[in-house]
């Protein structure tokens, strides 16, 4: 690689950049007219100087070292728009595929807008609230009970002491960005020793609207002492149309309570989609991040743990499965902040075709937490010639009793178990199919026995399978699905 | 009709020449032991029999049952009945013993029209058959071959050869690292399997292997060819005299 061109395109990119901020600059002044009078005062401060955090800086280029290999060009001279309230139609049909089996409840959300007619809450016990944030932060302005009509109960306690206190606008432009555009997104709030047996399914749809559709979902999870939750954010495509989608979601771990959350990205190969998870761990927690990347264009997964109380245990896994042109980046922020507390990532990477993979793992220890254990692995597996992976560890420890470890491996399927399963009988596209799956079910050793397991192992067994068909294609010289290389100029 | 039908084969390995004008004719119920020194081509023989790839025949040609084998992927050759016992076992993590016994098997079945086996019907067979080599229950679930100790590796070759039913079985050194236990287990499995419809290839180059699974005929192989061939006899003389001017690897024979 030149450094001209590279150059060349950077400058580039910053010419795009100031252009396309137009179409925010709108969007946000739309919106601001809008929450003049219907959003509390210090929602509009915070969102005011997101803004202006976001304005200042535009979107990072590549010589920002958090996006040394993310290369933002394509999405930042994308001109998206905000998706209109109900413009695009998604039918309980469309998106029947995308059901988890053995979810509680599920809300959707279309282009950003809460589809009540989709959700199905159901009975909640009285211990679960949940309901589209808008909503909630509607009710809080009225300071009234949930009505009869309301899908769910929902009293808004505690939104305006936890929304945006942990996101991080100064160091993050795309938390910013979300943070002054979002729309709306989901509100939960596990009471203090609720045993939630069931996952909460939190689906986020992208469906073609005939313009390049942005949407900012935003999620808080507020899980108060001793309570038990799963949840998992789900993203999805109808069409084959270019969407941005950039979430945060900020999930609050009261003291010893066990959360797992579950950020599924399967949208269609054009999709830009960038998401941030800040956790917030205090004393004795037990949090699960589970990242599943498996579709999407470009996409940026930010998982950002703060380990805020002595003795939290913080488990970061991921999977990211690539092929074509995918580029799929995970960057962690592992920050322990206080003694005795415990961090886990596992990370592996399949990449097919030309796609490319990020692991960026950054562990900082600050200096009061001694007893820190921190450990740091990121396994990838290549498949062919043109497929990449940067895999980068960055430990910053200011404390002097701790132990962080970290590793990465880069391999390829082994011919020699390639060989011995087929000498068996078992031909060659399942044979292939097995040891990647061997592979990718690492991760799904990781998380307890649920529903949502369950559900990512089936998702994660079709990803593999396309694959393995798609190698057995591109093997016996057949011409690459199309589709594969729609985002083709992105470069 | 012969099962196994070889006729000049040549093979090489990174344009190196290693099997130089074989031939060699197995009926079905024959056991045939091929014995010869290091590097004389008993594993590339073995390796070209189940198609591993890296093995190119520069000429000559092979039937099983009638078909040209040299045509045929390895899963194909398989599915047709052929199995090799690994000298070395492979190890496949994440992946379970039971599951991939049941996948290969009901690979073979559909091959052949038949109906796929569930776990219900499957799992008996297999612990009884693991029975019999001696295997702990424990190794079910463990991924292939992960954490064996030697002699557990090579019983589970001979537990998936039970398992599969082959046409022909070859043993590539399967008795190497096996102490004299474990040696008389996987011959008792060996030896259960015998019968009218299925041969042996046995590869060894110890006739220790071959007081507990007696061929009906015993090949001398060096540098690429066949030199000699006759009955169990032979084995107990190349024992006591070595494999013969033509082994010009005289520290192949064990002490």
């Amino acid at each position: 690689m030149s450094t001209t061109a590279n150059n060349t395109e950077n400058e580039n990119a910053m010419a795009t950049v100031t252009e396309a901020l137009g179409t925010y600059l709108s969007s946000y002044g739309d919106l601001a007219a809008e929450r003049q009078e219907r959003d509390p005062v210090w929602l509009r401060q915070l969102r005011e100087d997101a803004w202006q955090r976001f304005y200042a800086n535009g979107f990072p280029t590549t010589h920002d070292e958090d996006w040394r290999f993310t290369n933002l060009a394509a999405l930042a001279r994308t001109p998206f728009q905000r998706a209109v309230k109900g413009s695009v139609i998604v039918t309980a049909e469309q998106i029947e595929k995308f059901r988890v089996q053995g979810a509680g409840c599920r809300l959707v959300f279309v282009n950003g807008h809460f589809a009540p007619e989709l959700s199905e809450v159901g009975e909640l016990p009285g211990t679960l609230e949940i309901c589209p944030l808008e909503r909630a932060i509607a009710k809080a302005m009225e300071g009234g009970a949930p009505n009869g009509i309301e899908p769910v109960g929902c009293a808004p306690e505690g939104i305006e002491q936890h929304l945006g206190r942990y996101a991080d606008v100064r160091r993050d432009v795309f938390s910013a960005l979300n943070t002054a555009l979002w729309e709306d997104g989901a509100y939960l709030r596990i009471h203090r020793g609720a045993v939630i047996e069931q996952p909460i399914h939190l689906l986020y749809v992208s469906a073609g609207a005939g313009a390049a559709i942005m949407t900012h979902p935003r999620t808080l999870i507020v899980a108060e002492p001793t309570s038990h939750a799963a949840v998992i954010e789900d993203y999805v495509s109808i069409g084959e149309e270019t969407a941005f989608s950039n979430a945060v979601t900020e999930l609050v771990a009261g003291q010893d309570a066990m959360v797992s959350h579950f950020l599924v990205e399967r949208e269609n190969l054009a999709a830009f989609n960038v998401s941030t998870l800040r956790l917030e761990l205090a004393r004795g927690t037990n949090v699960s991040s589970h990242s599943i990347l498996l579709g999407g264009g470009l996409v940026r997964n930010n998982v950002h743990p703060v380990l805020a109380g002595e003795g939290a245990e913080c488990l970061i896994n991921g999977l990211f499965v690539g092929a074509g042109r995918q580029h799929l980046d995970n960057y962690m922020l592992v920050e322990h902040a206080q003694p005795q507390c415990s961090s886990r990532q596992f990370y592996n990477g399949i990449l097919d075709d030309r796609a490319r993979g990020v692991f960026h793992g950054r562990i900082v220890v600050h200096k009061d937490a001694q007893k820190t254990d921190a450990k740091q692995t990121n396994r990838n597996l290549l498949l062919s010639d043109d497929a990449r992976i940067d895999t980068k560890p960055q430990l910053e420890i200011y404390a002097d009793d701790v132990k962080c470890t970290h590793g990465a491996t880069i391999g390829q399927i082994e011919e020699e178990q390639l060989f011995y399963l087929r000498s068996r009988g078992i031909e060659e596209t399942s044979a292939r199919n097995l040891l990647l799956y061997a592979f990718a079910a690492e991760c799904l050793d990781r998380m307890n026995d649920s529903p949502a397991r369950e559900f990512v192992a089936s998702l994660i067994a079709d990803r593999l399978t396309d694959l393995a068909v798609n190698h057995q294609a591109v093997a016996s010289s057949a011409p690459m699905k199309e589709e594969a290389q729609s985002w083709e100029e992105v470069g | 009709m012969a099962l196994l039908e070889i006729q000049d084969l040549h093979a090489s390995v990174d344009g190196h020449e290693i099997l130089k004008g074989l031939n060699l004719t197995v009926n079905a119920g024959e056991v045939h032991s091929i014995m010869g020194p290091n590097g004389s081509g008993k594993s590339t023989l073995a390796a070209v029999l189940a198609r591993r790839e890296t093995y190119e025949v520069t000429r000559g040609r092979v039937l099983f049952n009638g078909k040209d084998l040299l045509e045929m992927k390895p899963e194909d050759a398989a599915c047709e009945g052929v199995f090799l016992a690994f000298q070395y076992p492979v190890e496949i993590p994440g992946i379970g013993n039971a599951y991939f016994v049941r996948s290969a098997m009901n690979a073979i079945r559909k091959f052949h029209g038949q109906d796929e086996l569930d776990a219900m019907d499957f799992l008996p067979l297999y612990k009884e058959r693991m029975r019999i080599l001696e295997m702990d229950d424990k190794l079910v679930n463990r991924s292939v071959n992960e954490g064996f100790s030697g002699g557990e590796k090579k019983r589970n070759e001979i537990l998936q050869m039970a398992m599969l039913e082959p046409k022909l079985a070859i043993l590539d050194e399967t008795d190497s690292g096996l102490d004299i236990d474990a040696l008389r287990i996987v011959a008792k499995g060996v030896n259960a399997m015998r019968g009218p419809d299925r041969a042996f290839l046995v590869i060894t180059h110890y006739q220790r292997l071959l007081d507990y699974i007696t061929p009906d005929f015993v090949h001398v192989l060096v540098d690429g060819k066949i030199v000699r061939s006759g009955g169990p006899e032979l084995a107990l003389e190349l024992e006591d005299k070595g494999y013969g001017p033509e082994a010009d690897v005289p520290q192949a024979l064990p002490a």
